[in-house]
């Protein structure tokens, strides 16, 4: 019954210089990550990598036996970040993960992904999605197991569920760049600032406790959220795919040490403690457990 | 342009629709609704006497159902849509996809309206929700700049309406979970942001703080006026500085951009804040008719009054306003 779930890498949320990302897609290529999402999902002005560089680079890692999903922009205002989507959308190759509901618009009838930002929260709204053409969704951030466990059990046969399992969680999504404001600079004129923090800026609250990391229009968590260490319950729910989200650092022990959990070569408990001091700031994983997402575990226990 | 106010409860009600509201929006006294918050919104015996009163004077009635059940809260959402074809609204503001498509198939003459909370700020989303449901309007998120929204409306499937006065959220509504990153609710899941059951309110050597979900959010010395701690309008330290690193604690005032709405062919005109009293509903209800008023009859000529925008200041949040991402230097 419970089979082994494929481990997948979520788009890159970060800016990173061109020779960075190559280099890390390179490293990606010849690691055991079964599925990556390529492609600026944030901000339309990050265009070091140009749509065809994506596409290059999809057919890269493509041959080298991975499952290409084309990644989409979550915040859709002007008209030229549309073009852009289209052309995306009517690739006719790579599967798209659409972030938005006018890429699900654009996909209809078409097979699709629905990222974490699509906001299917109920078996009623999945099942719409698959009459549509939905092929995998990722579950929102902010749910906890036990509706995992609701929306496993009504969900449409063929639909597969994606878990995002590691990565400083995306919260929240403006038209405002708080990485330009951070440097009294206008968004129109952001000078890129985003370059500068591979990981995100990290912000804090006045008594110094680190909270979240501004990544331009979006903010996210300070914290990575880390679920390895409830893969048991993962497997028991049926999910078919497990996320990491990439960070600029460690990629390589983090990917490992999932396929490791993953294969039964590890325990889950040891692999989860094994990537605590690989994280920028530290772990958290309250949505998990129906608390406040910025909790650990322990925390939850403590205040459960 | 027709104008939309806020109806956290009767008095409320009452005072949008004795100042010149073209139609009011309120919410059940539940999580079905993003203003889930004590003391305020709908029970079944108020909501019959407010949906008359508004009715005799020709005022429409909306009824807000626009958070995201999940499948265990599922029923509550659907005796809510049940309720609302009962009482014959003349719209359901919904975001959920699943809610949508319930109310569309079991009352195909229920007046659908797409929530602030269902995040389109593209026209190819605004034609998923038409095609699907039948959408007939919709509300934008308060993160377009005007030209964006002249765009959006030229393109629109369905009426836009759009949000002139109030509460800024510059995040895109209904993609928001900061509340329950701290708290463990947000707006989707439990129709509160920063909820009060998790402030907390403390007087230390360094001044007064508020925290939300123990979060240090925002510490005034002596003087300062300590406002209500909402997540992303607090004060906090990045690469050494302290400040609004999200948002200032300002209201959206789009008085001054009447004429250009107008000319985009915007629908409505949105009033926030059914958390707000009584007394500022009638302010701000007042003033935006006479604004309407004005800028329908001589539009060429419209100017905002100096009166005008000294009232609306009188009940803003932090007693500043903004344009928000209307205008250009906030993008």
């Amino acid at each position: 019954m419970d089979r082994r779930p494929r481990l997948s890498l979520g788009p890159v949320l970060y800016y990173w210089p061109r020779e960075q990302l190559l280099a890390f897609y390179e490293q990606v290529a010849a690691s055991p990550v079964d599925i990556v999402y390529l492609g600026e999902s944030v901000c339309s002005k990050r265009t070091l990598m140009r749509t065809d560089d994506w596409f290059d680079l999809a057919a890269r890692l493509q041959a080298a036996g991975k499952e290409v999903v084309i990644s989409t922009l979550a915040l859709l205002e002007a008209e030229s970040e549309l073009k852009r989507l289209k052309r995306i959308c009517d690739n006719g190759e790579y599967l798209v993960e659409a972030n938005d509901m006018g890429a699900v618009q654009l996909m209809r009838d078409k097979t699709f992904v629905a990222g974490h930002s699509v906001n299917i929260y109920n078996d009623r709204t999945l099942a719409l999605l698959a009459r549509q053409g939905l092929k995998r969704w990722v579950f929102p951030l902010e749910l906890s197991h036990q509706t995992l466990a609701d929306m496993q059990a009504a969900r449409p046969p063929g639909v597969e569920t994606e878990l995002f399992a590691y990565g400083r969680l995306p919260l929240a999504y403006s038209a405002r760049c708080f990485t330009a404001r951070a440097h009294n600079l206008p968004k129109d004129d952001c000078q890129y600032r985003c370059l500068d923090y591979p990981d995100g800026l990290t912000l804090s609250a006045q008594d110094d406790t680190r909270f979240l990391a501004l990544n331009g229009i979006q903010t996210q968590s300070a914290h990575t959220c880390n679920l390895l260490g409830e893969l048991d319950r993962i497997r028991e729910l049926g999910v078919e795919v497990v996320r990491i989200s990439p960070q600029s650092h460690h990629m390589e022990r983090i990917i490992e040490t999932f396929h490791k959990c993953l294969d039964g070569e590890m325990a889950p408990a040891a692999g989860h403690a094994s990537l605590e001091p690989l994280m920028p700031v530290g772990s958290c994983n309250g949505y998990w457990h129906g608390e406040a997402g910025m909790m650990s575990q322990s925390q939850a226990a403590i205040e459960g | 342009m027709e104008l939309v106010c806020p109806a956290g409860n009767l008095p409320s009600l009452k005072a949008a629709v004795d100042n010149g509201a073209d139609a009011v929006y309120f919410g059940f006294r539940d999580d079905t609704n993003a203003r889930h918050f004590a003391g305020l919104n709908f029970g079944p015996a108020k909501i019959a006497k407010g949906i008359r009163y508004a009715r005799q004077r020709g005022v429409k009635v909306f009824l807000a159902l626009n958070t995201y059940p999940q499948p265990a809260g599922w029923s509550r959402w659907q005796n809510a849509v049940d309720q609302a074809a009962d009482l014959r609204v003349d719209a359901m503001i919904a975001a959920d996809i699943g809610v949508l498509d319930y109310a569309a198939e079991r009352y195909p003459e229920l007046n659908l309206h797409l929530s602030v909370q269902g995040s389109a700020t593209n026209y190819e989303a605004l034609k998923f929700y038409q095609d699907n449901f039948a959408v007939r309007r919709a509300v934008l998120p308060r993160v377009l700049s005007l030209s964006q929204v002249q765009q959006l409306v030229e393109h629109s499937p369905v009426q836009v309406e759009v949000f002139g006065f109030g509460s800024l959220c510059i995040m895109v509504e209904g993609r928001c979970i900061l509340s329950s990153y701290a708290t463990g609710r947000s707006p989707n899941t439990f129709g509160a942001c920063s909820p009060a059951s998790h402030v907390e309110w403390r007087e230390t050597a360094l001044g007064l703080e508020t925290h939300l979900g123990g979060i240090l959010i925002e510490r005034c010395g002596t003087g300062e006026k300590a406002g209500y701690p909402t997540l992303c309008k607090g004060s906090f330290n990045v690469g050494g500085n302290t400040y609004h690193a999200l948002e200032e604690p300002t209201s959206l005032n789009t008085l001054e951009l009447l004429p250009s709405l107008h000319a985009a062919g915007v629908a409505a005109i949105k009033i926030e804040g059914r958390q707000r009293s009584p007394v500022y509903v009638a302010q701000v209800t007042r003033v935006w008719r006479a604004a309407l008023d004005a800028c329908q009859r001589d539009p060429d000529n419209y100017r905002p009054r100096h009166e005008w925008m000294a009232e609306l200041s009188k009940v803003s949040e932090g007693t500043q306003t903004t344009l928000g991402a209307y205008s250009r230097p906030w993008q």
